[in-house]
């Protein structure tokens, strides 16, 4: 079976750490960082990047529009 | 291996919107409402030709995020503005995006009016039950029992009435031909809420009618809680009073 891999990059400068796409994802793989933005948000990272499946759920309920998301199969 | 690569992708911001940041709270529903009606217009192909009239409230600066043609309308006044802009230039996609404040209170007459005449337009409203951008005060879309800054001991019927269910007032008139409740706190419910908003769109050139969205929506900050609390509380309080589906389509 193909195995599919995916990506996701967070503009962090216009993420406001809203925490929805980490609720959002199916995989766990984003949290919120420990650091913070010029505006003082802890913007969203990939915790676990290998478990990204590219399913975009995460951008989907994005409220600020600042995921990217990529998918290849393997 | 490579995986952000342009061949790879799945999701991006769509063009239509600006680089601009929103100004709204961290996880507010506006947000994904205003990249679903750019993503309409962005598959639609209808960038050029459609008009948006911003309300009073919250997404008063509306026309800073989505780069379309814009108007913005008196307090409540948006549907009237909206019925002279598609009579003059009918061959424009024009539509309302209101609050309940604007579309549930001050506003109420130009509403049901417009969508009684039968105007072309669409009328997205986002009700959240409260007055968000001054505070959080009581507004007639709030539930019975429900805090706000104007009722901090909960709303009380027989101190202020009922909440006014707008949507379901507005499919009983013969001038709207598709009248549908969403949401947007998941996965699902925003891409539903997507396919809403296309219909309502496409409608509007159909000379159908009236079309009305409703947005049940989220204010984390005038609820005084997180974005994920507030999802959960309004999927559990919200929505036994106003009901996902289509109340109305013809």
């Amino acid at each position: 079976m193909a195995k599919v891999k995916g990506a996701v990059v967070v503009d962090t400068e216009q993420c406001k750490g809203c925490d929805l796409c980490v609720v959002a994802c199916p995989s766990d793989v984003l949290s919120l960082s420990k650091e913070a933005n010029a505006k003082g948000y802890n913007y969203s990272f990939m915790s676990s990047p290998d478990d990204c499946v590219g399913c975009a759920a995460c951008a989907y309920v994005c409220p600020d529009a600042c995921i990217t998301v990529y998918k290849v199969k393997i | 291996m490579n995986i952000i690569d342009s061949a790879n992708l799945v999701y991006r911001k769509t063009p239509v919107m600006t680089d601009l940041t929103m100004h709204y709270c961290p996880g507010c529903s506006h947000g994904v409402v205003h990249k679903l009606v750019a993503e309409v217009i962005d598959e639609m192909d209808i960038q050029d030709k459609t008009i948006g009239i911003a309300p009073v409230g919250c997404a008063v600066f509306a026309y800073k995020y989505i780069d379309i043609d814009w108007q913005q309308a008196a307090h409540g006044r948006a549907p009237a503005l909206a019925t002279a802009v598609k009579r003059l230039l009918p061959d424009r996609y024009v539509f309302t995006y209101q609050g309940d404040g604007d579309l549930a209170a001050i506003g109420t007459a130009e509403t049901i009016h417009a969508c009684n005449r039968g105007e072309n337009i669409v009328i997205i409203f986002i009700n959240n039950g409260i007055y968000g951008m001054t505070g959080g005060q009581m507004a007639p879309t709030t539930l019975d029992g429900m805090k706000t800054a104007t009722s901090p001991s909960g709303r009380s019927v027989p101190l202020n009435g009922y909440p006014l269910d707008m949507t379901k007032l507005l499919a009983e008139l013969d001038g709207t031909c598709y009248v549908t409740r969403q949401s947007v706190h998941s996965l699902g419910a925003v891409r539903k809420t997507k396919k809403a908003l296309r219909k309502a769109f496409e409608n509007s050139m159909l000379e159908k009618g009236t079309s009305v969205i409703e947005v049940v929506s989220t204010c984390n900050s005038g609820w005084k809680m997180t974005p994920d609390e507030s999802n959960k509380w309004m999927v559990e309080n919200m929505f036994p009073k106003y009901p996902m589906g289509d109340l109305k389509d013809r």
